[in-house]
């Protein structure tokens, strides 16, 4: 088992229905959020391409987070989900300061916060809340390691890249281009 | 003009637009772990090697105020914790993989170690002490009998507080600035010098101070060099870090980096010690303050560089 999610820049809008669902589901703090919207806008006017992408903790196979963590609170949960055990936190930052994509913040009660793939949806066999509403199904979820799987089927079929590959996380998030 | 622009919804608090997790409580502790590190390796050193009649200041004076770093060290390290109430989480683990796991637990050790080098040298700041417990008449006996043990463990403690405090930044791949394993030999170095420099302040006799006089501008000597090539390293590396390099060569870092780190923390107190060994009449106090502020600078200027430091994707 080894969950993982795909995004389509080609299909995403940048509506940020994902972002308000997550904050929703998961009572993030107003001001504060676990994912977020970038526009990449390159090339010379007026040849101008425009990415949109949905980001979020990208759940790395290679954690530096986790590795970092000096009481375990940061960990791998089944299918290499990784979250943080709030009560066994004690709000360092050093896994703030590790993670190359800067997903994750300090929840104002003191500990460290961020995507957890809604495990508690997935635990139920649902999808995450971002992936539900998106409204242009942009996003794709499910286990790498099942061929059948949608997310299988289509980063077999299209192109994708993931963020920041050099810097060796093997990130579990991937970006259809 | 070909541009890029990356335009993020995120403003997370602390995060955003760059990241300002670690504040003042970082720095302040890592020069204070990196100082006391640096005083208890000289301190054990010569007891191992036989010498502590002829380094009085170093053996049994200047460790007095070991304990008292360590204590406001770690009371900044608390104070920066953001879920405070579940500090002791890090004593249910060892693992080796976080610095600051094992970084928590040379703590543990080396803190009661400091206490008891203070103990059992009590006496030469106050000649007529008698503890008034039996026990701990006792105890002072068993770590004087076995001080060369003592010595040994605390030699080790401390060079593994002192180059912990420059691993931590450095096992951050995400931070290029830090990212770089000049970091623990660089703090390391620093502690050590600014140990040599304490010391100096503690010693009553001249030949002592003659003789860390040598080793401070030695040690300088060492990170002036570790700093070049820190710089080689990270202008032959990746763009991200000829980048964070560009914090300190041209960047906003510049000045802070370059004015109160290098030519104020080690370059003047350098020449101020060699002229003193060249015989001309300076306070050895202005050396001594100066090698301490380069060495808490040399701290606060990484940290707060480093967090400006980024990947751009």
């Amino acid at each position: 088992m080894r969950y993982a999610m795909a995004i389509d820049t080609k299909k995403c809008v940048g509506c940020s229905d994902c972002v308000v669902a997550c904050q929703t589901e998961n009572n993030v703090p107003i001001g504060y959020c676990r994912d977020w919207i970038v526009e990449v806008t390159d090339g010379t006017y007026p040849q101008l391409e425009i990415e949109i992408r949905s980001e979020r903790c990208n759940h790395c196979e290679n954690s530096p987070c986790v590795r970092c963590c000096p009481t375990g609170a940061s960990h791998y949960e089944a299918g290499g989900i990784v979250t943080v055990t709030h009560n066994e936190c004690i709000g360092c930052g050093a896994c703030i300061q590790s993670c190359p994509y800067d997903a994750r913040y300090s929840h104002p009660d003191g500990y460290v916060d961020k995507c957890t793939f809604c495990l508690h949806r997935v635990k139920k066999g649902q999808q995450p809340a971002c992936v539900e509403v998106c409204p242009t199904k942009c996003m794709y979820f499910g286990d790498l390691d099942d061929p059948n799987s949608d997310i299988s089927q289509v980063l077999k079929k299209r192109k994708s890249k993931t963020l920041i590959p050099e810097a060796g996380t093997k990130p579990h998030v991937y970006y259809l281009i | 003009m070909r541009e890029e622009i990356i335009t993020s919804g995120r403003l997370n608090p602390n995060i955003d637009p760059h990241l300002e997790i670690w504040h003042w409580h970082i720095p302040l502790y890592l020069f204070l772990g990196g100082l006391a590190a640096g005083i208890l390796f000289f301190a054990s050193l010569y007891v191992v090697l036989g010498k502590e009649n002829q380094f009085r200041g170093a053996v049994r004076r200047a460790p007095v105020i070991v304990p008292i770093l360590l204590i406001v060290g770690l009371a900044a390290l608390f104070l920066d914790l953001k879920h405070k109430m579940y500090f002791w989480q890090l004593y249910t683990t060892i693992k080796l993989q976080s610095p600051m796991s094992w970084g928590a637990w040379t703590l543990m050790a080396i803190t009661p170690i400091s206490f008891i080098w203070v103990a059992i040298h009590i006496k030469e700041f106050l000649p007529k002490w008698e503890w008034k417990w039996l026990i701990f008449k006792e105890l002072e006996l068993f770590f004087v009998k076995n001080k060369i043990y003592l010595a040994w463990v605390t030699l080790f403690l401390s060079v593994i507080l002192g180059i912990y405090t420059g691993i931590l930044f450095s096992a951050f791949n995400a931070r290029p600035l830090w990212n770089t394993s000049i970091l623990g030999p660089l703090f390391l170095t620093s502690g050590l010098s600014a140990g040599a420099a304490v010391i100096i302040l503690f010693s009553k006799r001249k030949g002592e101070r003659v003789n860390f006089a040598k080793i401070d501008i030695m040690l300088i000597g060492i990170e002036l060099f570790l700093i070049v090539h820190m710089f080689m390293g990270f202008l032959a590396s990746t763009e991200v870090q000829i980048e964070a390099a560009n914090l300190f060569l041209g960047g906003q870092y510049t000045a802070p980096f370059w004015i109160f780190v290098v030519i104020i923390g080690m370059i003047v107190p350098a020449v101020l010690e060699f002229l003193e060994l060249k015989k001309f009449h300076i306070p050895h106090v202005i050396p001594v303050v100066l090698v301490l502020f380069g060495s808490l600078m040399l701290r606060f200027v990484f940290a707060y560089a480093g967090q400006l430091s980024r990947w751009l994707y």
